[in-house]
């Protein structure tokens, strides 16, 4: 990491500016409630964020994060409480509003118009003149890009862009329009280690001009080197604020224990086994034990692919001439950053997507004319990333949506009438068995908590001679009770089964797989095995052979 | 809106927990309310309007009671129920799998032309049972037919099939008239039409009643659709493909076949809705005639939530309004497109009390949708259709 | 071949073009604005009745032209407020919207004429037409081109208008935005809602210009129906041109001269039926479906409705 060397002497550098503990805060939030139906998403909520600065805003998936920023940038309106700008109180009822109080956000989702260029997309909203001021906006691009450190092409269409590059983009326009409050929302969560670098160099240079910055993520040690103060939150409560001098004095260690402290150390009686919780997030020194129990792995092959070629879809990349090889009774992770070929993998296993070139082999035998169907009924299964979107029929109660996959097999359809009898006597069972809290099987799977929908699929795909699995991003935005069950139910696989497991999580696929292969760009780039510097091995695969020699000018 | 299944934004918030029993119970009133009340509200709107025009709503309703009802008028009522519900229960085929086929005018209009044309020859050649027969199943392959073109360029390109099944209406239609005024026209009459059916040589009518067989073919193909939709695996099928597309091919849905199935299946009901009107009531076809059933029958399919049973009623309604408000529209000196509007403001009342109906269920009657599927914001993306993955 | 096509015969041919195809422009480009902004519009046959009846009315009584075009616009307007509140305020499903409108346009114009008029059909002068300077003279093209009402030349105008607009200006920029991605819109501080429903206005005025065009100067009388799915029309002229105004003029012209065609050729002693005649812009526009199906394009959110928070 000598990125972060680098990173940390100029944070060093940057204590020469006045201590900002006395100078005021640019945002203030007092006293933020708001709640949904059912759910109290954040609970009396202070928080302010001063100029030259980055605020670390951390927290779980579902701790309440995304809503106060949505407040924040006028998506959302709070049910109670007051935000002050430059200690004005000030109503923020759009995300207009938000703007002109100089409030930039950077979603977490993309913002950016893929069919439109850059300079298009940055002018969006620019509504004070009716002709699209075009060289305006070119010189403007031009400063706040030097500012920043980026160079981005005005004319490219935003959805050529690599991601990395979109997030720039996506950075300048939230400062387009003068704003002195940036806020990001889990930025790193799509990027390469090499993107997330660049981002750390122009938040740096944004803190130099005197920005305010709220970074919004789940990842600890991201809070811990990039937060000048970081607040913790939990369950749409704000557990506390370290703040600067706090963040300061204490070496890495010492920090990360704090936060965890924070996340977890009043042992909330509601928050079911949360010392395993907190064994969870410390589970990184944990990793030889776990790795040291012994994988029998046999010597059957459970799945190959055969220099497998599929379609990429849109801008995300399919495969070229992929290799893999999983035996039973092992788990094989498969790290990439997120849009480097996952889905096409998992499609080209699960017969989604139809093979360009080679093979897949499902014990041994040539499946790729088979489709979903059929490879389901073999025992190929794909777990997907998109519960909701492509997992789930949400309208469909539970007990349905665990025999999506099976519509019209016996025994629980007789010549393509449904045997609702036998359909609940088994889901009852699944249910029952996968833990999947449901106040019926009659309920519609889509009134379901994330969790809970997740388990509901869990039981579709690891029951009726399930065999060999395909996980993708199987603990993506998982509360972590659930994400422990999860990674149980992957290790299980061992016996007698398989794994796949697809991840963008690198400590999750560190704690689960036997292996770990890397995808980049729809390649197999490499192979790791889980250990002591397996990490930063997986990191430096991800980056790719194609970007190397940028990585190391960028740490030189 | 729930009427349209896969457009509708699923509700998939951890909602709070109610006790099951009260929940099924006040669903159940709920749905009759949400079906009831737009058609109340229909009508007393149109009652205002018909105060506006002069004309006395109350004269008005009750001679379409009158006249759709009364002294045995309920049996006209019934025999106009035969084409609406199956074009009805054809569209519900469709809608289901949520694929709009818009183009019911050309199918039915074609379908028409085709067996008013070879009809009259071909009763008097076989028994009448089997030329019926015969005649039902030549209307339904030709109105199957038609959907072909729409059903295969969505299932391989993924063509809008709005644009493509309105188009080939268009064509059908055109179709259907070139072929009423050339090949199949009477040459004995002067007006482009065909040969007329001898009363003798149409669908036999229930004993002692003017109601003929086409309407209890026309019920029990609700009947059967709705076995088919709601306890088969082909019915499933096209629920989860309408309900999520992406979810229907993940699980193994083979999609394009289905979209060609159903469309089929909706084509060859509209098809056999045109062989009940022509062989049990008019006995031919005439140029330029659309009686444009599809358009009054959508809004009632709607309202009955898609469900074939449910649509039953809901037909029964507007057949007894449209052959009541014969007689209503001419004692008023009004056209009887007035029941036009009484349909368009039944769908714009449906589409409303949907709305609040949705936002109670919330219980939030005020706030927009999207407060609450901030919360799914970290588990999904949910992407519109047809865009490619931009993050 | 050079016995049919003698002047009179073009000169009709090429007239009739844009008497038929005039209105269908107006509506298609009104739709182009509509869709561009993600809101489908499936009821242009009400919004175009609406302003047929209208526009007729004020032409009728007004003895101008241009009242019943300004009172077209603000029927179709009325009109499509309907879709404005339902489907881009409250977010209702567009498509059944759509549909209504065109089922109550079709009911209320028709009640509405017979209420006027009883059974009898008044029929208008002819009204407004101008003979350009000098081009007017050119033979064949000029009396077919340049002696049209002044909408029509308003009409051309206004699609290349409408190009510059989309290409040049920020409300071309956020008419885009709400239909490519309106999240995006939101975000940059634009209300998508606001946006929408000017797009949907704009919609209204001109499908209801395109029906008083259609009885003030196309027909010169208003009779129930009388659009003959003209809307629809224009819906598939709007999507065959993908949102490009051009396209649509192109598009509107051919779709004009088909619709009109028997009458030029009656005229060259040729019958042929309109039916087939009429069905021939579709026929070939399956037949260029079928062929180059793959090509089709719109915008990723038509017919979603915007609700902001909602991903």
């Amino acid at each position: 990491m000598s990125a972060a060397a680098h990173l940390s002497s100029e944070a060093a550098g940057a204590g020469q500016r006045p201590p900002s503990s006395g100078a005021a805060p640019v945002v203030e939030l007092i006293g933020i409630s708001k709640a949904f139906p059912g759910v109290v998403a954040n609970d009396d909520i202070s928080f302010d964020v001063r100029r030259g600065e980055v605020h670390c805003l951390l927290g779980e998936n579902g701790a309440g994060k995304s809503t106060l920023m949505g407040i924040l940038s006028g998506i959302q309106r709070p049910d109670a409480g007051q935000i002050r700008v430059d200690g004005e109180a000030v109503d923020i009822g759009s995300p207009r509003d938000a703007l002109e109080l100089g409030i930039g956000t950077v979603y977490q989702h993309s913002t950016l118009i893929p069919a439109l260029s850059v300079l298009d997309n940055l002018m969006l909203g620019d509504t004070h003149k009716l002709r699209l001021d075009n060289e305006g906006a070119r010189k403007r691009l031009e400063e706040i890009g030097s500012t920043l450190g980026v160079e981005v092409d005005p004319s490219a269409r935003a959805a050529d862009l690599a991601l990395g590059r979109q997030q720039q983009v996506e950075i300048v326009k939230a400062l387009w329009r003068g704003s002195r409050l940036l806020i990001l929302d889990e930025p790193t969560s799509m990027l390469t280690p090499q993107a997330v670098e660049e981002l750390y160099k122009v938040l740096s240079r944004l803190k130099e001009n005197g920005l305010a910055v709220i970074f919004i993520t789940h990842k600890l040690h991201e809070a811990a080197f990039l937060g000048d103060r970081i607040s913790v939150l939990r369950r749409g409560q704000l557990i506390g604020t370290l703040d600067e001098s706090a963040v300061k004095s204490a070496t890495p260690d010492q920090l990360e224990q704090r936060i965890v402290d924070m996340m977890f150390g009043d042992l909330a009686p509601s928050l079911a086994g949360a010392a395993e919780l907190k064994a969870d997030l410390g589970e990184a020194e944990q990793l030889e034990a776990v790795q040291a129990e012994p994988a029998p792995v046999s010597a059957d092959e459970a799945l190959t692919l055969e220099r497998v070629s599929v379609r990429g879809e849109g801008s995300e990349p399919g495969l070229d001439d992929v290799s893999l090889t999983l035996r039973m009774g092992e788990v094989l992770g498969v790290a990439g950053v997120d849009g480097n070929g996952q889905r096409a993998l998992a499609e080209a296993i699960s017969g989604q997507r139809k093979l360009q070139r080679g093979e897949v082999k499902f014990l041994g035998a040539p499946v790729g004319h088979v489709g979903v169907t059929g490879r389901q009924k073999l025992g190929l299964r794909y777990l997907t990333d998109d519960r909701l979107g492509e997992g789930l029929v949400p309208g469909l109660p539970v007990s349905m949506n665990i025999f999506l996959k099976l519509i019209g097999e016996a025994p629980f359809w007789r010549q393509g009438r449904i045997r609702k009898s036998a359909i609940d006597a088994r889901s009852k069972e699944l249910v029952e068995r996968f833990d999947v809290r449901t106040p019926s099987i009659d309920t519609r799977a889509g009134t379901l908590s994330g969790g809970n929908i997740q388990k509901v699929l869990l039981a579709r795909e690891l029951s009726f001679d399930s065999k060999v699995v395909v996980f993708h991003k199987p603990t993506y935005g998982l509360d972590l009770k659930t994400t422990q069950t999860v990674r149980q139910m992957i290790r299980d696989m061992r016996d007698g089964k398989a794994a796949l497991v697809i991840s963008t999580d690198l400590d999750e696929l560190l704690e689960v797989s036997d292996r770990i292969a890397v995808l980049s760009r729809g390649r197999i780039v490499g192979e790791v095995k889980p250990g002591p510097g397996a990490a930063e091995e997986v990191g430096r695969l991800m980056i790719g052979d194609v970007s190397l020699g940028a990585a190391e000018g960028a740490a030189a | 809106m729930s009427a349209v299944p896969a457009r509708e934004a699923m509700p998939m918030v951890d909602e709070p927990m109610r006790p099951q029993r009260s929940r099924t119970a006040t669903r159940a009133l709920d749905l009759l309310m949400r079906s009831l009340v737009p058609v109340v509200l229909a009508l007393v709107a149109g009652g205002i309007l018909l105060l506006i025009l002069g004309r006395d709503p109350l004269q008005f309703y009750s001679d379409i009671w009158h006249g759709g009802v009364q002294q045995g008028s309920w049996q006209d009522s019934a025999v106009r129920m035969a084409p609406l519900l199956l074009i009805a229960v054809g569209l519900i085929f469709v809608f289901r799998a949520n694929i709009w086929n818009l183009g019911y005018d050309g199918q039915f209009l074609l379908a028409a032309a085709v067996l008013s044309g070879w009809g009259p020859s071909l009763v008097t050649h076989v028994p009448l049972w089997l030329a019926m027969t015969i005649l039902f199943l030549v209307a339904a392959a030709v109105g199957a037919a038609w959907t072909l073109v729409p059903a295969g360029l969505k299932a391989i390109y993924e063509t809008n099939e709005i644009i493509t099944t309105l188009m080939m209406s268009f064509i059908g239609v055109g179709v259907a008239n070139i072929l009423v005024k050339g090949p199949f026209q009477d040459p004995s009459v002067n007006i482009p039409q065909t040969k007329v059916l001898p009363i003798n040589k149409m669908l036999p009518t229930i004993p002692s009643t003017r109601i003929h067989v086409g309407v209890l073919v026309a019920v029990a193909a609700a009947l059967v659709a709705y076995y088919v939709l709601t306890r088969t695996a082909f019915g499933l099928r096209i629920q989860v493909l309408g309900a999520n597309p992406r979810a229907a091919r993940h699980v193994g849905v083979q999609v394009r076949k289905l979209i060609v199935s159903s469309f089929l299946v909706s084509g060859a009901l509209i098809g056999a809705a045109a062989a009940a009107d022509i062989l049990g009531l008019w006995g031919y076809s005439r140029a330029n005639w659309n009686p444009a059933y599809g358009d009054t029958v959508i809004p009632f399919v709607f309202l009955a939530r898609l469900n074939p049973l449910a649509v039953i009623p809901f037909i029964a309604f507007y057949a007894v309004l449209s052959t009541g408000g014969d007689l209503a529209a001419q004692n008023a000196n009004l056209p009887t497109d007035f029941l036009l509007v009484l349909v368009a403001l039944i769908l714009l009342f449906m589409t409303l009390i949907e709305f609040v109906g949705r936002r109670r269920e919330l219980g939030q009657s005020y706030l927009p949708e999207g407060l609450r599927e901030v919360f799914r914001k970290p588990l999904i993306r949910r992407r519109p259709m047809g865009t490619e993955e931009t993050a | 071949m050079s016995s049919i096509f003698h002047q009179t015969v073009l000169t009709a041919l090429i007239s009739g073009g844009i008497v038929a195809g005039v209105p269908l422009m107006l509506t298609a480009i009104g739709e182009t604005i509509s869709e561009r902004a993600g809101v489908l519009n499936l009821g242009l046959e009400g919004m175009m009745l609406v302003g047929a009846y209208v526009g007729f009315i004020g032409a009728y009584y007004g003895h101008s032209s241009w009242l019943g075009f300004a009172l077209g616009a603000i029927g179709g307007m009325l009109a499509c407020s309907f879709m404005i509140v339902l489907c881009v305020w409250l977010g209702l499903d567009q498509i059944v919207v759509g549909i209504a409108i065109t089922l109550a346009g079709e009911g209320i114009t028709s009640v509405l004429q017979q209420a006027q008029f009883g059974t009898s059909y008044p029929r208008l002068g002819a009204m407004g037409e101008v003979h350009i300077p000098l081009l007017h003279r050119i033979p064949v093209v000029g009396p077919a081109v340049f002696e049209q009402h002044l909408l029509v030349y308003l009409g051309v105008v206004l699609v290349f208008v409408l190009v510059w607009v989309f290409r040049h200006t920020n409300v071309g920029l956020n008419l885009r935005a709400a239909g490519e991605k309106p999240e995006a819109l939101d975000a940059a501080g634009v209300s998508v809602t606001g946006t929408r429903s000017y797009a949907v206005l704009c919609t209204g005025a001109l499908a209801g210009i395109g029906g008083a065009y259609l009885s003030i100067i196309g027909a010169g009388v208003f009779t129930p129906f009388m659009t003959q799915g003209q809307g629809y029309m224009a819906i598939v002229i709007c999507m065959l041109a993908r949102g490009r105004p051009a396209w649509v003029l192109v598009a509107s012209f051919l779709f004009g001269i088909c619709l009109s065609i028997t009458t030029a050729l009656q005229l060259a002693g040729i019958n042929i039926s309109t039916d087939l005649v009429n069905m021939l812009p579709f026929i070939a526009i399956m037949v260029a479906l079928v062929l180059f199906g793959r090509r089709s394009y719109l915008p990723p959110a038509l017919a979603i409705p915007y609700v902001r928070g909602a991903r």
